[in-house]
């Protein structure tokens, strides 16, 4: 893949806002998220640390409304998502979402993973959501495996699909949760240089990360979990580098130590 | 000298094996071959059973298990997804069909969909569809259990997928998780398959017009022959065979490639 062909592909995106007020979501007893309150500016990128079961995955499930809140407010684009009458389907259509597990459809090519929504959400037709998904597969370096399935592909190559697959909605925020966790690390490079494009051509991005030279280099800023509150957030060099809170020095000492090796869940 | 596992293991096949020749021989010798052959193998009724008992007795067999199986799998299909429903009701509902037409024997289905229902409602039902609505209301019940395993069998991930992109809920289901539920019960489904192309040996309780005729119907309708013998009987259930024994292998074939896909 090369940077000239991947911005070539890419269009102008028009890139929307996130802004969550007093989040808090139970699962039973168990309170997860604990008052959450998180601005992202259209076209920000933001970076999402701390340590396994702090609730991650639970606040960018909750964007999507993969999770119900129990209490609080969500913005998405001109979506009030935690307004019981919002239309679910149509405010996801411009929030794309990435598993940890890629999660591409195993019945489908890598082409028909990036056209399907396409062709039954958006009622493209099957000529123009072709086109898209190609473009959407060149822009992540893949075009020549469009007809491969996913169990044909590498880790990477098939998160590099399921990035193309959000990307053929045209979405104008997207949410990576732990993108590269389950991936061998030779092909962890490819899946985050992607991602780097996608933050240079100007995606808003909400991205739940372990790798923290990627947060430091890519993101506007970065936001530290622990238990369900944000404990720190900041400018991406200064949550990273010289943090101020003892748990945000005590979650990085053990991630950024090359000894210490980090159970992912 | 006492014996190594492997040679006791040895010593032990040929034991059985000896036994099971010895068993077979005994049978050749002593069984009374003119009377069996007679019974079971009598090759002029075998050829007067030719050739209706393939262009009628099995194509019908066929007809009749195909329309079943389709309003099987189809009701199968609604009343799986029922029992997943959120709404309790759709699971009752879904629960109380599953356990009767499973509880119930096939046979007293097709007595009241061929003589009660008729009587009481004053309906005339063709033949065909009431072979398609008794046999197939069982085989939807059977077929229900297998398609919620195969349903629930697909990762929620893939779901979750389809919804992050904006699919409704039935779209997801029609266009990712069905598809891929389908390819998890092909096996078990083929063995439902197996059991309809059987039990549609019922239809003869119906009381059928000769054109009607299965293979089972269409074999005792033989042995009344004089000296038909039992071989009518004989030669029909081959012809289940040429249909249950070939669905078999491709079950199994099915089997061992969701088995690789997996490992
Ligand atoms: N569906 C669920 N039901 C019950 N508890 C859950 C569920 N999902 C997550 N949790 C709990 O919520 C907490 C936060 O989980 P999660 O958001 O996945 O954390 P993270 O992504 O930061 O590791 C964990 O304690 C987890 O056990
Ligand atoms: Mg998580």
């Amino acid at each position: 893949m090369t940077e000239s062909t991947s911005s070539a592909a890419a269009k102008q995106i028009q890139a929307a806002g996130v802004s969550i007020k007093d989040l808090r979501k139970s699962y039973g007893a168990n309170e997860v998220l604990k008052g959450i309150d998180l601005e992202v500016a259209p076209g920000e990128v933001v970076c999402l640390i701390g340590p396994s079961g702090s609730g991650k995955s639970t606040l960018l499930r909750c964007v999507n409304l993969l999770e119900k809140p129990n209490v609080g407010t969500i913005h998405v684009g001109g979506f009030e998502s935690t307004d019981p009458d919002v239309d679910i389907d149509k405010m996801r259509r411009k929030v794309g979402m990435v598993f940890q597990q890629f999660n591409l459809f195993p019945h489908l090519s890598a082409l028909q993973n990036c056209t399907i929504a396409q062709t039954k959400v958006l009622k493209r037709s099957q000529a123009d959501a072709s086109d898209v998904a190609r473009k959407n597969l060149a822009r992540v370096g893949l075009d020549h495996l469009a007809d491969r399935f996913p169990d044909q592909l590498s880790g990477g190559q098939q998160q590099r699909v399921a990035i193309a697959r959000a990307l053929s909605m045209d979405p104008e925020l997207m949410l990576f949760d732990e993108p590269t966790s389950a991936l061998d690390p030779e092909t962890v490079g490819d899946v985050l240089a992607v991602m780097r494009n996608l933050a240079k051509e100007g995606m808003t991005m909400l991205v739940v990360t372990h790798e923290m030279g990627f947060a430091r280099e890519v993101a506007d800023r970065v936001v530290f979990m622990d238990g369900g509150v944000v404990v720190e957030e900041g400018a991406a060099e200064q949550v990273v580098s010289a943090p101020t809170q003892p748990r945000t020095k005590e979650f990085l000492r053990r991630v950024l130590d090359p000894t210490h090796i980090d159970i992912a869940e | 000298m006492a014996m190594t596992v492997r040679q006791r293991a040895r010593v032990s096949r040929s034991v059985q094996y000896g036994l099971l020749a010895l068993a077979v021989v005994l049978f050749i010798l002593f069984a009374d071959w003119a009377s069996i052959g007679k019974a079971f193998f009598n090759w002029d009724s075998a050829v007067k059973q030719f050739p209706e008992i393939i262009t009628l007795a099995l194509k019908n067999t066929l007809i009749y298990t195909a329309l079943s199986f389709v309003v099987g799998l189809s009701g199968g299909l609604l009343l799986a997804l029922m029992k997943l429903s959120s709404v309790a009701v759709w699971r009752w509902i879904a629960t109380l069909y599953i356990e009767f037409f499973r509880g119930v024997p096939a046979l007293l289905v097709f007595i009241a969909f061929g003589f009660g229902i008729p009587t009481a409602f004053g309906v005339r039902f063709d033949i065909y569809v009431t072979v398609m609505l008794a046999l197939g209301m069982v085989a939807a019940a059977y077929i229900a259990e297998t398609l919620r395993a195969g349903l629930q069998a697909v990762p929620k991930g893939q779901l979750e997928a389809a919804r992050s992109l904006g699919m409704p809920h039935w779209r997801a289901m029609v266009s990712i998780v069905i598809p891929q539920a389908f390819k998890i019960v092909l096996p078990p489904l083929t063995n439902e398959v197996i059991l309809l192309t059987k039990d549609s040996s019922l239809v003869y309780l119906l009381g059928l017009a000769a054109s009607q005729y299965e293979l089972t119907k269409f074999g005792r309708d033989g042995i009344t022959q004089p000296n038909a013998g039992l071989t009518p009987l004989v030669i029909a259930g081959a012809c289940y065979l040429i249909i249950t024994v070939p669905l078999g292998i491709l079950a199994r074939r099915f089997e061992s490639r969701t088995a690789k896909t997996k490992g």
